[in-house]
């Protein structure tokens, strides 16, 4: 391999063209987050106007309205999705950091592992036979119990980590004051972990408030106001994907403004954590 | 490290010393949180449950001919999900063709090459990029990607490649060589940041060996840290696999959506995930939502599989840098 210096200058030429070769690398992994990034804030940037936070949609074809059920049906399903995936997850979590170091903990931390590799529509398939099948419709309560589950593997993980890194001189202390292991946990390790937990919900908000796929047959869509968390409801993501694939220029237009503060939304959120963590090196999932 | 509270407090009686706590209301904490934890695992099985139950009507009817089949005529009631698979594994496998080299490289660069300021700013972009929805890079697919693959990519490819057949036809644009480059900008988060981790524990002393023997720094990365985290990166390159087969609505949005198998890559084809976010709410009897979700199954178990298998390697690699490092 290292024969001597007569190769050396064939070695340094590789050395630099494998460098640059790194460098254009890196460059092509970062041009598709600038052009979308681009494309969304400047077409984006001519649709907006008020109408689309206050408006209902108008008719197939006809100029104008906006996507304000959207908005609010977005809202509401993020809400309920949190509802019920924040209180599993962190407890799911402080179980995994606090008592999860047996063989099961080990299972438990491989399954939440695994639920996050499944794809975003078969958690739908599986909201559609579990609810919209029993209660013979469509519904707000479908579409956020699928986001809950998309949801969960992110908050749990999360969450364990956070308290991991809680010092175990903390918990002793606690413990030799003789204050009880459940008041330990949820008075002292819990609150000192507190950033890397909230750290977790925004990720995990950030990372249901742009899913399509599982509400597709499950919160299906409206183009009304909420009527009931056993209705329909409209989701911005779906709303973005239908007016995206339909003929009409003014639906495009919609479609990019929508997309723009989706993505505002979103990478606010991811910013939001980056602020909080100052990590460079955090882990995407 | 949180082990410290049985060694300390006195052990009463067998129900707490089953759950390893010092007193009633910590067995009880014990077995909340443990009930939580468990309820992710009853998901699952609930989950497999349920698809297979549903799926039952479309198994009995086809069987294992239900993945060999090339027909898909919901009109005839005839359901092969071979054209899906086929869509599903070409367009995958062409995004980890593209996303591949390009992510190692840039782990690499944030690794061995880049000072460390610059190297946490592209690693923050990178991460922003698997943080942006799929429905959002599927809008830009269609407006902009796909008008650029139909005027200008695709007929380029046919002059330079005349006649081969992965680029015959007529250039629509969507397709999936379109479902293969957004799948490859979706991936290539994943396999950079698994990658740039596992190359990151790589010891140091590796590295200063080789550079005192008078290595080059390429020399030095190919020789010295990427076998030692080869196993990491396999597995980064097989969890991104498993994030692009299951991806739905950036591909529903440019591939095309016709199932047919051809060997030309600008022909438009179809997946898995995008048959059922298409046609499952249009499937008006039980055979038709039966199969959609057989469909589903399908893309569960594999990529199940998938990810099992990546976590094991990436796990196997960090268990070795363990083993040297402590």
């Amino acid at each position: 391999m290292l024969r001597g210096p007569a190769n050396l200058g064939r070695r340094q030429r590789l050395n630099r063209f494998m460098g640059a070769l790194f460098c254009i690398a890196t460059l092509l992994a970062v041009l598709p987050l600038l052009l979308v990034v681009g494309y969304i804030a400047a077409n984006g940037a001519q649709g907006l106007n008020l109408d689309l936070i206050t408006q209902l949609p108008k008719p197939a074809g006809e100029i104008g309205g906006g996507m304000a059920n959207a908005f609010l049906g977005t809202f509401i399903l993020l809400a309920i999705a949190s509802a019920i995936a924040l209180p599993v997850g962190i407890l799911a979590g402080v179980y995994l950091s606090e008592f999860g170091h047996g063989p099961f903990g080990d299972v438990l931390r491989f399954l939440t592992d695994v639920l996050t590799g499944v794809p975003s529509i078969v958690v739908g398939l599986v909201a559609y036979t579990l609810l919209v099948i029993p209660l013979h419709s469509f519904s707000a309560v479908s579409g956020a119990v699928a986001l809950s589950v998309i949801m969960l593997p992110t908050v749990t993980r999360t969450t364990e980590e956070a308290l991991k890194r809680v010092p175990a001189t903390i918990r002793e202390a606690s413990l030799a004051l003789g204050i009880h292991e459940w008041k330990t946990v949820l008075l002292v390790v819990v609150p000192a972990g507190l950033g890397g937990i909230v750290t977790g919900i925004m990720l995990g908000i950030a990372r249901i408030s742009g899913e399509t796929a599982p509400l597709l047959f499950t919160a299906f869509g409206s183009q009304f106001w909420q009527q009931g968390l056993l209705k329909p409801v409209a989701a911005v993501p779906l709303q973005i994907f239908q007016y995206a694939i339909a003929p009409y220029k003014d639906w495009h237009q919609q479609a990019w403004a929508a997309a723009l503060l989706l993505m505002l939304l979103v990478l606010g959120l991811n910013l939001g954590v980056r602020l909080v963590t100052r990590t460079g090196f955090g882990s995407v999932r | 490290m949180a082990a410290s509270a049985p060694a300390l407090a006195p052990k009463r009686s067998r129900v707490r010393d089953l759950f390893g706590a010092g007193n009633a209301a910590d067995a009880a904490f014990r077995i909340v949180t443990l009930a939580f934890g468990a309820l992710i695992i009853a998901v699952i099985a609930i989950a497999v449950f349920e698809m297979a139950s549903q799926s039952s009507t479309s198994f009995g009817a086809f069987g294992l001919h239900f993945l060999s089949g090339t027909v898909w005529d919901p009109l005839h009631r005839e359901f092969g999900a071979l054209p899906f698979i086929y869509g599903t594994v070409v367009s995958s496998l062409l995004a980890l063709l593209i996303a591949t080299p390009v992510s190692v490289g840039v782990a690499i660069f944030l690794v061995e090459m880049a000072p460390p300021r610059l190297g946490s700013a592209i690693s923050a972009l990178v991460e922003l990029l698997a943080a942006i929805p799929s429905v959002l890079l599927g809008l830009w697919g269609i407006f902009v990607m796909v008008p650029f693959l139909q005027t200008r990519l695709e007929p380029g490819l046919q002059v330079a490649f005349p006649g081969v057949p992965l680029f015959t036809g007529a250039p629509y644009g969507v397709g999936l060589l379109a479902a293969g480059l957004i799948l490859a900008i979706m991936i290539v988060p994943t396999i950079v940041a698994i990658s740039r981790d596992v190359m990151a524990m790589v010891p140091t002393a590796q590295r200063e060996a080789m550079l005192a023997l008078g290595a080059t720094h390429w020399e030095a990365t190919r020789r010295a840290v990427l076998p030692y985290a080869r196993s990491g990166i396999t597995g980064a390159v097989v969890l991104g696999l498993g994030r692009a087969l299951g991806e739905t609505m950036a591909v529903t949005m440019v591939i095309g959506n016709r199932p047919v198998i051809s060997a030309s890559l600008l022909e438009p084809s179809y997946t898995m995930a995008s048959v059922i976010a298409n046609e499952f709410t249009e499937a008006t009897y039980q055979l038709y939502v039966s199969a959609l979700i057989e469909v589903g199954l399908v893309l569960f178990g594999v990529t199940v599989l998938i990810n099992a298998a990546a976590r094991l390697l990436v796990w196997r690699t960090s268990r070795a840098s363990e083993l040297v490092v402590g």
